[in-house]
């Protein structure tokens, strides 16, 4: 029962039986108080703050009157349930401090602010006055038809009754008719009542701002959370490389030294041999360490930017690579992710493609940055199976940027990717 | 004797390479900790040659690098080893570039491990040598596949020694062949790569690189 609307309600054949047709009375009604409320607010404020804004006490009331829309539509998106019981969201923003003044201006500049404002001109000007003659014109009617005996034997003594002014019973069997008749067109006066509410409702769904505008910031809040994060784990790779850099690799070259320098003093067997493995191994944990760090980030791509890091990775892949990028510096979360999409592109090249030529190209053009990477081998590559290009895929999507694969069987494959020169959402 | 100036940021190893070129005899005329302090240190001490780290305060960025190549461009004869952590043809290109890669040398800087060899490379460099890192001339080599496809194995093998800085001698001493045949396949080497015939041995080198670079 919940999960229906009125208007669903409305086409079931059970619609009479229920609490529906109350349901819908009492919308429309309880419009008719809220509404007289609002429209006297309306009139008081606006002119005791006009009379009183020479006294400037007058101000304040005039501000109070702009923000009236705010708690109208809020008691608005509550009624709606009465009928309706999807939700109609909040679209005002939390403010970012505590505080009145921040408040206000929050809610100054939401252009949902403004629209409810509109909402409870109309709802006090014209919306309740409508509601109130439909559901009382109706329920008038009913009443006084279903009335008619009461009347005839109260009022006139059993004599006549102009119904509605506009039928005249002058007997109990006509007055009862008459009766007879009010009853039976309650339950069928039910029916345009239901639809009245649920044009009503759906006039306050149109016309109250709701999700989209609260959807989009929370859509934007979430942007640059993401963003934030992959920020967060660039700077960690960051500080992980520099450490490494600064203390184990600093520490493992003076070994090595000192090792190279023992040495030279050549001393006897076993201890010579021992001192050149020592050395041996130190010099094979500094390739290692030094591997580590370009895996984790190259310096080169801060120092240098893209284009550079990207040869550097040209050099080293084992499948020939040519590299055309002629790109200026772009921010750093933006060379960064499309580095280690093309890293990652560039390995599968060599471990599975079976090409013999690799090419990356790539142009920032506009407002947007495109880096192609296309091999000459046996195609077939697919973004769901490996983790790889998954992971390359989701860090576009954090910059708002997309990846395109092309691999049919066969070859080649064109892997594409696509983003925005600067990222669309900040980190702040 | 070299009298040399040295910049390293890393106390620790600093102070290695100090004890180290002492050991072998040189002196080392200033050992600082940044870029700036170095142009001041060569200034005042006018060494024969210089020995630097790339990444140094305070951006810890290529500072080292930059220095070097300035100081260079100051003093075109001033010799420069530059030590890095990384093997990046970015930065060994632009530093080959200065000066025609007279007297310049880089290398990763795990290679003053092997202590005879980094001071026989820093005596290269101080008499106007060059000498580029066998990592890094690996990755030039692989890098240029293209026109290196026309060499034999055994010329791809001269010429990467060759672009250490070797002579003809250590190249024949490092393959076990004679000099003459080393120069006999350096000369193939040039025909096959269109270089014209000089007989400077970093001209040769340069010429390489510079063809590689292209």
């Amino acid at each position: 029962m919940s999960s229906l609307t009125l208007r669903q309600a409305l086409v079931r054949r059970r619609y009479l039986l229920g609490a529906w047709p109350w349901r819908a009375a009492l919308y429309l009604l309880s419009s008719v108080p809220a509404g007289l409320v609002l429209l006297v607010s309306v009139v008081l404020l606006a002119a005791t703050g006009a009379a009183l804004t020479p006294v400037l006490v007058g101000l304040p009331l005039l501000l109070t009157l702009v923000l009236i829309g705010i708690p109208v539509a809020a008691v608005e998106r509550r009624r709606l349930r009465l009928i309706d019981p999807v939700r109609l969201g909040d679209p005002h923003r939390a403010p970012e401090r505590p505080g009145l003044a921040v408040w206000l201006r929050t809610r100054l500049r939401e252009p949902a602010t403004w629209r409810e404002l509109g909402y409870a001109v109309l709802f006090a000007g014209v919306l309740w006055p409508l509601e109130a003659l439909l559901a009382g014109g109706v329920l008038a009617v009913c009443g006084a038809l279903s009335a008619t005996p009461v009347v005839m034997a109260a009022v006139t003594g059993g004599g006549e009754v102009r119904v509605l002014k506009l039928y005249l019973a002058d007997s109990y069997p006509q007055a009862f008719a008459v009766a007879l008749l009010g009853v039976a067109l309650l339950p069928l006066s039910a029916y345009p009542l239901g639809w009245a509410a649920v044009g009503r409702a759906a006039l306050t769904r149109v016309l109250l701002p709701s999700e989209p505008g609260g959807l989009d910031a929370r859509i934007q809040e979430l942007g640059r959370s993401r963003m934030r994060l992959v920020d967060a784990f660039e700077a960690e790779r960051r500080r992980i490389e520099r450490d490494l850099h600064d203390g184990a690799q600093q520490r493992l070259v003076a070994l090595s030294m000192t090792l190279g320098l023992a040495r030279l003093e050549s001393p006897a067997e076993p201890l010579g041999g021992l001192l050149a493995r020592a050395h041996d191994e130190a010099g094979a944990a500094l390739v290692e360490i030094r591997e580590l760090i370009r895996g984790i980030h190259p310096r080169v791509l801060t120092d240098r930017g893209l284009a550079a890091a990207v040869e550097d990775v040209a050099d080293r892949s084992a499948v020939p690579v040519d590299v055309d990028l002629p790109l200026p510096r772009l921010p750093q979360p933006v060379e960064s992710a499309v580095y280690f999409a093309v890293c990652e592109a560039l390995a599968n090249v060599a471990r599975h493609s079976g090409a013999s030529r690799a090419r990356v190209t790539g142009r920032a053009d506009g407002g947007r940055l495109t880096v192609e990477v296309r091999d000459d081998g046996n195609g077939g590559a697919a973004t769901s199976g490996g983790t790889g290009l998954q992971g390359v895929a989701d860090r576009l999507s954090v910059l708002d940027g997309s990846l395109l694969l092309s691999s049919p069987p066969g070859g080649p494959t064109v892997l594409r990717l696509d983003v925005p020169r600067v990222p669309a959402h900040p980190a702040e | 004797m070299l009298r040399i100036v040295l910049a390293e940021d890393s106390v620790l190893l600093r102070e290695g390479l100090v004890g180290l070129l002492e050991r072998f005899g040189h002196q080392v005329a200033a050992a600082v900790g940044t870029a700036g302090e170095l142009t001041a240190a060569v200034a005042e001490h006018v060494p024969d040659v210089v020995v630097t780290d790339v990444r140094m305060p305070p951006g810890f960025s290529d500072e080292g690098l930059r220095a070097a190549v300035a100081l260079r461009e100051a003093r075109p004869r001033l010799p420069v080893l530059v030590l890095s952590q990384y093997v990046q043809r970015a930065y060994a290109e632009e530093l080959l570039d200065s000066c025609d890669g007279v007297g310049v040398g880089y290398l990763l800087k795990e290679r003053v491990g092997r202590v005879e060899e980094f001071v026989d490379a820093l005596r290269r460099v101080a008499e106007g040598g060059t000498v580029v890192d066998p990592e890094v001339v690996r990755q030039l080599l692989r890098h240029r596949r293209d026109p290196l496809e026309r060499l034999t194995a055994r010329e791809r093998e001269v010429l990467a020694l060759m672009a250490e800085g070797r002579s003809n001698a250590s190249v024949a001493q490092a393959l076990t062949v004679s000099e003459g045949t080393v120069s006999k396949h350096f000369g193939s080497i040039l025909t096959k790569l269109d270089l014209s015939l000089t007989d400077a041995t970093n001209r040769r080198v340069l010429a390489v690189l510079a063809y590689l670079r292209k």
